[in-house]
């Protein structure tokens, strides 16, 4: 089946094929229309019956912010953001970091090493370049596809490669959930959950705590980052209408990469992206290239400005394209053609833009590449080789921190079941028998 | 949904007659949103003067006024509320001293549709009582990210009825929050306070007790007060619970149950029940409204009125029955419970919620495991029935004092 080539920025032709005619901003009444107002409000009363469903005039798409091109070379009239050689170093190897990390990880799943992955080829630019432009104790609440912002932060390999093995030192939680739930909250990044969307009216609240905070007001805001797809969901309404209101000062940034697993994002709404959606609530939007690391730097630094200062939420929308699949348990060329994904690869990389751009300027150099690389990858699999042999937590861990406080007694009872089984059964039924030998402690702890 | 009854002229005239069946302390109101249960006013359970007042049991002055306990109750004032008061008062306390602590939800800025709110938005100012848009799932996520930053939020859903578009961000993120992340992150902080069970007219939505939803939520507390004086104590226990506790509210409550409520700042423990009436034939377990129709029950039981008098047999009339207030549902008191039934050996469980997925089947389900051996009968459930409640049926779903006293009969000569 040949199907046209899916992007994150669908042609005006396009798009006008699906919205009907010319898409319609409101029209304001022009001079001569003096019919007043609604009572306490400032809407102008018009005598002319006009529907419109646009946010710009004429019905164009919202405009996206683009600092270089694809041979990392500045826009004409583009402001290149003032980074010095170093901030710039520090994104690119940052960047670089995330496929090799994830190339590992995702060949240790297909091995079964590990049960689970997802990967972020292709969004580099939007999770470093965002990264970068934060605080560093800015409160991040993410979806699961930004662990580049917790690398950036300084969380380590060891924390990733603990966490998705779920070692006894998972710091983020002791093996309770599934790979890639990180979370930590020394670098302020609040604990990776399944459920989409959930972290955006929380995001809401954690702007308000930081506004209602005299250490913090005017210094710090919340971020929260979600793709198009979960920004489909009721939470997303709930949150940019809490920050929005109330309000609170708390970014949106939104990963538009195409797709929700299979669903591409001409199913996933009819309006402009998500970018539309914000002055719907009043607020500051910008839509940024992406894949573009240092307009999403720009842009996501301004926006930070506008959040803090203003106290109110911007919302921020990076298109991007989702290079990898949805994660190890998609196949994302059941609904897309490869030729699709090589294309993009090759032509839009965020990665191979910025290194041209530091090339131009002679902060970067092919050799230099592959020294990174190396070392990079030697550093993952030795954080891989440490964490593969450790063991699960023990076993008792299982039932802590179900509560605060006092233990009720359902969990001391059922605590008590499972000990009582353990004894009964530990070494005569195999299932268990294996199991426990790969807990910490195989799980004595809990028989004591 | 929000019906309001200005008083008119032809109402005024039959106000005295109203009167009679219950006080009322400063409304004129005649059909309050909130219903009415006259039966309530006159509750033993309730306390009218400051003394018994003070001898609640179980309740612990936070700020202790002298080092000698004997010498507690001396210096220590009550005031008549009605439960709305006492929740107010609760939540005055906890305001002025967590400066963290913020009130927010559906119109608690002018007071509350239930008046739980009266005045704090003046008192502490719009920075700290505010109201939220008009969706509960924002207003859940938003106190959980509040309480995750260590921020007392005390979130008011409108009914417990519209709880369930919540219901994602309560059992999917407020109760697993310490646990997915090891105790890093916890929402212990969060309060989810919401007025429950029935009014009397509320109909589907406005009258439901959906405690049951959410004890398969491991990681939630559930608080269920009977009484002003309940009320304050377990509110101010939630709200300084390092768990995110739902605070159920029996509405009709609101202005039915008055009695002298100790001024300070007190606590009255989660987890416990109380044990309201001593008895060794049977156990009753109830919580919220109900807990006065068994108190009715109760009377009836041992002297029923003239019209009853045949279908209560004169052996039953002595039978002593001890009842239980669990107050909190979750996590519940099952040493109290089976305690009580070991003596008993007959367990009858009261809720408004309906029969299946309800907190008694689970009540029920424990206690023949606990006390299998010592029953005498089994234990039954006298609950709404299995459909949603009906708007003009309203006096055949709930459980009412003959169900109950039905109940306590059949299960004492089974």
């Amino acid at each position: 089946m040949i199907r046209t080539l899916r992007t994150p920025l669908p042609t005006s032709t396009l798009l006008r094929a699906c919205r009907g005619v010319a898409g319609t901003t409101a029209q304001l009444p022009g001079p001569g229309h003096a019919h007043g107002h609604l009572p306490s409000s400032t809407s102008p009363i018009t005598s002319k019956l006009h529907f419109f469903n646009s946010v710009i005039d004429g019905g164009k798409q919202i405009p996206t912010y683009r600092v270089i091109d694809g041979a990392g070379q500045p826009l004409q009239g583009a402001l290149v953001p003032d980074i010095d050689e170093a901030l710039a170093r520090r994104i690119y190897e940052n960047m670089v970091q995330l496929p090799i990390l994830d190339d590992i990880l995702y060949n240790l799943q297909r091995q079964g090493r590990i049960v689970f992955y997802m990967t972020s080829y292709g969004e580099e630019a939007a999770i470093i370049g965002s990264a970068a432009a934060l605080a560093h104790d800015d409160e991040v609440l993410a979806q699961y596809r930004e662990s580049g912002v917790l690398l950036w932060r300084g969380f380590g390999y060891d924390n990733i490669m603990n966490q998705c093995f779920g070692t006894h030192l998972d710091t983020c939680g002791k093996g309770k959930q599934m790979p890639v739930h990180y979370g930590s909250k020394e670098l302020h990044y609040h604990t990776i959950s399944s459920p989409l969307a959930t972290q955006i009216p929380q995001a809401a609240g954690v702007g308000y705590a930081l506004k209602r905070d005299p250490a913090r007001r005017g210094k710090n805001c919340a971020v929260v980052y979600f793709g198009e797809g979960a920004a489909s969901e009721g939470d997303f309404h709930a949150g940019m209408l809490l920050a929005s209101t109330i309000p609170s000062p708390t970014m949106f940034i939104a990963r538009n990469n195409g797709f929700a697993i299979s669903t591409p994002s001409s199913e996933q709404y009819y309006g402009d992206g998500i970018a539309a959606r914000g002055p719907g609530y009043g607020i500051h939007t910008v839509r940024v290239d992406g894949n573009d690391v240092l307009a999403v730097y720009s842009a996501v630094r301004e926006a930070r400005r506008l959040c803090i200062e203003e106290g109110r939420a911007v919302l921020v929308e990076t298109m991007t394209y989702r290079v990898g699949h949805h994660s190890t348990s998609d196949d994302s060329f059941a609904y897309r053609p490869r030729k699709e994904v090589e294309d993009r690869k090759r032509l839009d990389n965020p990665i191979v833009r910025f290194r041209l751009f530091m090339e131009a300027r002679g902060w970067w150099s092919k050799d230099e590449d592959a020294a990174l690389t190396k070392r990079i990858k030697g550093e993952v699999m030795a954080a891989y080789k440490k964490a593969e042999s450790l063991p699960k937590p023990e076993l008792k861990e299982m039932f802590t921190e179900v509560y605060g406080g006092e233990e009720p007694w359902n969990l001391k009872e059922q605590r008590e079941e499972l000990k009582r089984l353990l004894k009964k059964y530990g070494d005569s039924w195999e299932p268990w028998k294996a199991e426990l030998k790969k807990h910490k402690g195989e799980g004595k702890d809990l028989l004591e | 949904m929000f019906l309001s009854h200005k008083a008119s002229r032809p109402m005024l005239r039959t106000l005295h007659r109203i009167s009679r069946s219950g006080r009322r302390w400063q409304s004129t109101e005649t059909h309050p949103a909130g219903g009415h249960l006259p039966s309530v006013a006159t509750s033993s359970f309730l306390k009218p003067t400051r003394d018994l007042a003070l001898r609640t049991s179980g309740l612990r002055y936070v700020d202790q006024t002298d080092a000698d306990p004997a010498q507690e109750m001396v210096g220590r004032e009550t005031r008549k509320m009605n439960m709305y008061q006492a929740v107010r008062d609760a939540l005055s306390i906890a305001l002025s001293k967590d400066d963290t602590a913020v009130v927010f939800g559906e119109d608690v800025a002018f007071g509350g549709v239930f008046r739980c709110t009266m005045g704090l938005a003046e008192e502490f100012g719009r920075e700290r009582i505010f109201n939220t848009p008009l969706t509960e799932q924002g207003i859940a996520g938003f106190g959980i990210g509040l309480a995750s930053m260590g921020h007392t939020a005390i979130a008011e859903i409108q009914f417990a009825d519209y709880i369930f578009p919540a219901f994602d961000q309560i059992v999917n993120e407020a109760a697993k929050f310490r646990f997915r992340s090891s105790g890093n992150f916890d929402v212990g902080k969060l309060t989810i306070r919401c007025p429950s069970m029935a009014v009397g007219h509320g109909g589907h939505y406005h009258s439901q007790s959906p405690e049951g939803f959410f004890m398969g939520a491991a990681g939630l507390k559930i608080v269920i007060p009977r009484s002003p004086i309940q009320a304050k104590g377990l509110l101010l226990s939630a709200i300084r619970d390092p768990n995110p506790v739902i605070f159920m509210e029996p509405k009709v409550l609101y202005r039915s149950s008055v009695e002298q409520v100790p001024m300070d700042d007190y606590e009255i423990p989660l987890g416990k029940a109380e044990t309201l009436t001593r008895g060794k034939d049977l156990t009753i377990v109830s919580w919220g409204t109900p807990v006065y129709h068994c108190e009715t029950a109760l009377k009836m039981l041992s002297h029923p009125p003239a019209p009853l008098a045949s279908n209560v047999p004169v052996s039953l009339r002595s039978a002593k029955v001890e009842l239980i207030d669990l107050r909190t549902i979750m996590p519940w008191d099952v040493e109290a419970v089976a305690e009580s039934v070991n003596r008993t050996g007959r367990l009858v469980v009261v809720h408004e919620a309906g029969r299946t997925g309800g907190a008694g089947a689970e009540i029920g389900a424990e206690i023949q495991k606990r006390c299998f051996l010592k029953l005498n009968a089994p234990v039954r459930l006298v609950t709404g029935w299995d459909t949603p409640v009906p708007m003009q049926y309203e006096k055949f779903y709930m459980p009412d004092p003959i169900r109950i006293l039905d109940a306590i009969m059949e299960t004492l000569t089974y």
